[in-house]
């Protein structure tokens, strides 16, 4: 037995994890397939106590790499920190990047990730040209847009659910130089700060804001918006540092004590990030990791939160709730004093093919909070009331607390992926703490 | 370099090979299984090795040996080093259920590992030299309840490279002997975690500095040294007692 968490470190499981270099052999018996385990909440927990999850820390071998096409072919553990060692200096980078490195394909499928381009690229599994799947049944098949396309759909963004994903095939994205050329704005409020995302996103391919929750009144949802793209051949070098020399010189040694994450620390460090970026606000070229990836240099940064760990709340709010909404939301997240370390709010684009995947055009915001029981689980409710009021709904990469009615009420496409599952898995032998909690399934 | 492997479809050899082709060299991969090799063969040429031969050949048929090596030879055209990390495994409880595994583990662990290297060592001498490379382990620097067996296979497999890099180091072959401590792979997965584990990536950037710098012996992760040093160092009464 192993005790398995997500990234937040809450909830955990005592599970069987199965280990080995045979994907294939690995998941047969397995109720869930788990990668590296960044989902933040019970994505990748199995759906009870002893359960058996299939690991895919060992399958991770490269299948194919077609250098003048782009196109990647590689196991489901095959992870992004390697796609890019791999091709990177051959002019090509994954088409849709998350926020850490240390995420897996069959993790980038299974949460049909999106990145700070979703309004140009869309989601990850926009990119992917084919998929391997192990069924309930234990039988093995080729899915893909034209293959399948209804299991395919439903594996995207379906959290593991569809099937166990033992390879990924994926179009990569052709880029002129490995650095980014990126620009910071500050924005004075949350409406200048949407506002100012918005224009971003129509000129520049890469958008993120950082939003300081803590603020009221004038000041609420103030913040800087970053925008990037990659850099021309005039503007950086053709080769970029590898990973190892950037990565990960610091590390949070053990669980720090709660206080230190208290809503008058996180206030500090939410005045001395704003103050940073307007220092430097402007345009220059940096690593692409420190775009990208910014938290992996800090290894082991969720020990931060202390053991009785965090949950993260993401949520897009749709563009036709208006932007009053937004600021409604602000003002709860205040109001409950989330105390929320970063806060990221994003433009996104247009809905992508994968029956349960997060984005659609709206607004998007995610917060990290702190473990504190009740409190925690009724901001969550709070949030989750304007969620379903907009008609947005949630990102089940990071979700732990959203209750079943809630999930239910805000999710229309429900009814369509539990067509697939009946199809292909009538008696839901692939579940997770998540499908447990979430879909009903047994426990 | 020219380098073969038996076992490097899996666990710390496969992550050794894959440093390999990362830098150009050229691979014989010798296996059991022809679609595990058929995939790692695939990887390692997709990650940039100079060349890729996958090559049959199963620790427990040793008559095969020789043929294997002199055909990882015809296909890189030579041999710089050969690397040996192939072994078998079985908890204690499974070796004292069935006597028949018990002399299996042995067999693959001493007897057939020793006939390789052998095969390996006139090779290597035959054209002047090179490097052969030895996964044994900690458990071969002390006797423990609970790897008995497993641990005096390791011991013996030690002993006998030490004594080749003795014999036959003025004439140009090095041995690299590999102690690892606890790694993180497919063979301990279902073994419980204990302190200073390691993962197979950082093992195997230890271990080819080793193979590059001809160092006689390699514990990986480091800190094993120190540990071994004291527990080679604790008397028998004490052994008796811990239960390390």
């Amino acid at each position: 037995m192993t005790r398995l968490a997500g990234w937040g470190g809450v909830p955990a499981v005592d599970a069987r994890e199965r280990v080995g270099e045979s994907l294939a052999e690995v998941c047969r018996p397995a109720s869930l397939t788990r990668g590296l385990g960044r989902s933040y909440g019970d994505a990748s927990l199995p759906p009870h106590a002893g359960a058996i999850v299939a690991s895919t820390r060992l399958g991770d071998r490269v299948l194919a790499f077609d250098r003048a096409a782009g196109v990647l072919r590689a196991e489901a553990g095959f992870r992004l920190s390697q796609l890019e060692e791999l091709t990177r200096p051959a002019g090509w980078v994954s088409p849709v990047v998350p926020g850490t490195r240390h995420v897996t394909l069959g993790g980038m499928v299974a949460s049909d990730i999106h990145g700070k381009n979703h309004h140009v690229a869309g989601c990850f599994g926009a990119h992917v040209r084919g998929l391997r799947l192990q069924v309930a049944d234990g039988r093995e098949l080729e899915t893909g847009p034209d293959r399948e396309p209804e299991l395919f759909a439903a594996t995207l963004g379906g959290m593991g659910l569809t099937g166990h994903i033992l390879e990924v095939e994926v179009a990569l994205l052709a880029i002129a130089r490995p650095w980014l050329v990126i620009e910071v704005e500050p924005a004075p409020d949350l409406a200048a700060l949407v506002a100012r995302l918005r224009a971003a996103s129509r000129a520049w391919p890469y958008t993120v804001a950082w939003a300081d929750a803590l603020s009221r009144g004038a000041r609420l949802g103030r913040g800087i918006v970053i925008k990037g793209r990659w850099a021309e051949p005039g503007e950086a070098p053709a080769t970029s540092p590898i990973h190892s020399r950037v990565d990960s010189r610091l590390a949070v040694p053990f669980n720090l004590p709660s206080w230190v994450l208290a809503p008058a620390s996180v206030r500090i460090f939410d005045e001395l990030f704003y103050r940073a970026h307007c220092w430097s606000a402007g345009r220059r070229v940096v690593h692409p990791d420190r775009f990208f990836h910014a938290l992996d240099s800090i290894r082991d940064w969720n020990r931060l939160y202390g053991a009785r760990g965090f949950v993260q709340h993401q949520s897009v709010l749709p563009v036709e709730a208006g932007d009053a909404h937004i600021v409604r939301y602000f003002e709860t997240i205040t109001r409950h004093a989330g105390a929320s370390f970063l806060t990221v709010v994003k433009d996104c684009g247009a809905e992508g093919r994968g029956l349960l995947s997060f984005p659609r055009p709206g607004v998007s915001v995610a917060l990290d909070l702190p473990m504190r029981g009740a409190a925690t689980q009724a901001l969550v409710d709070a949030l989750n009331r304007h969620v379903i009021e907009t008609g947005g709904r949630i990102y089940l990469a990071k979700d732990a607390l959203t209750r079943r009615e809630d999930f239910v009420a805000m999710e229309p496409r429900l009814a369509a992926f539990d067509a697939v599952r009946r199809a292909w898995d009538p008696e839901r032998r692939l579940r997770s703490a998540l499908s447990v909690r979430l879909l009903g399934d047994p426990g | 370099m020219k380098i073969a492997f038996l076992g490097a479809t899996r666990g710390m050899g496969r992550s050794l090979a894959r440093l390999c082709a990362k830098r150009g060299d050229a691979v014989a991969l010798l296996g059991r299984d022809p679609d595990a090799l058929a995939r790692s063969a695939r990887d390692l040429e997709v990650l940039g090795a100079g060349a890729v031969a996958p090559v049959p050949c199963d620790l427990a048929a040793p008559t095969g040996f020789g043929p294997a090596l002199d055909a990882a030879a015809d296909a890189l055209g030579g041999l710089d080093a050969v690397v040996l990390s192939a072994a078998d495994f079985a908890r204690p409880a499974e070796l004292d259920a069935d006597p028949a595994r018990a002399v299996r583990l042995a067999t693959l662990n001493f007897t057939h590992s020793i006939a390789f290297l052998e095969a390996a060592r006139v090779r290597l001498l035959a054209r002047g030299g090179g490097t052969l490379c030895v996964f044994s382990s900690v458990a071969g620097d002390r006797a423990r309840k609970a790897t008995g067996i497993y641990g005096s296979t390791k011991a013996g497999l030690s002993h006998y490279a030490e004594a080749v890099d003795l014999r036959d180091r003025p004439r140009g072959l090095r041995v690299v002997l590999v102690k690892p401590g606890f790694v993180r792979t497919g063979m301990t997965a279902d073994l419980p975690v204990p302190p200073f584990a390691g993962e197979p990536e950082a093992v195997a950037r230890r271990v080819l500095t080793a193979i590059d710098r001809g160092w006689p012996v390699v514990y990986a992760p480091p800190i094993w040294r120190v540990v071994m040093l004291v527990i080679r160092a604790l008397p028998r009464f004490v052994m008796r007692r811990v239960e390390f």
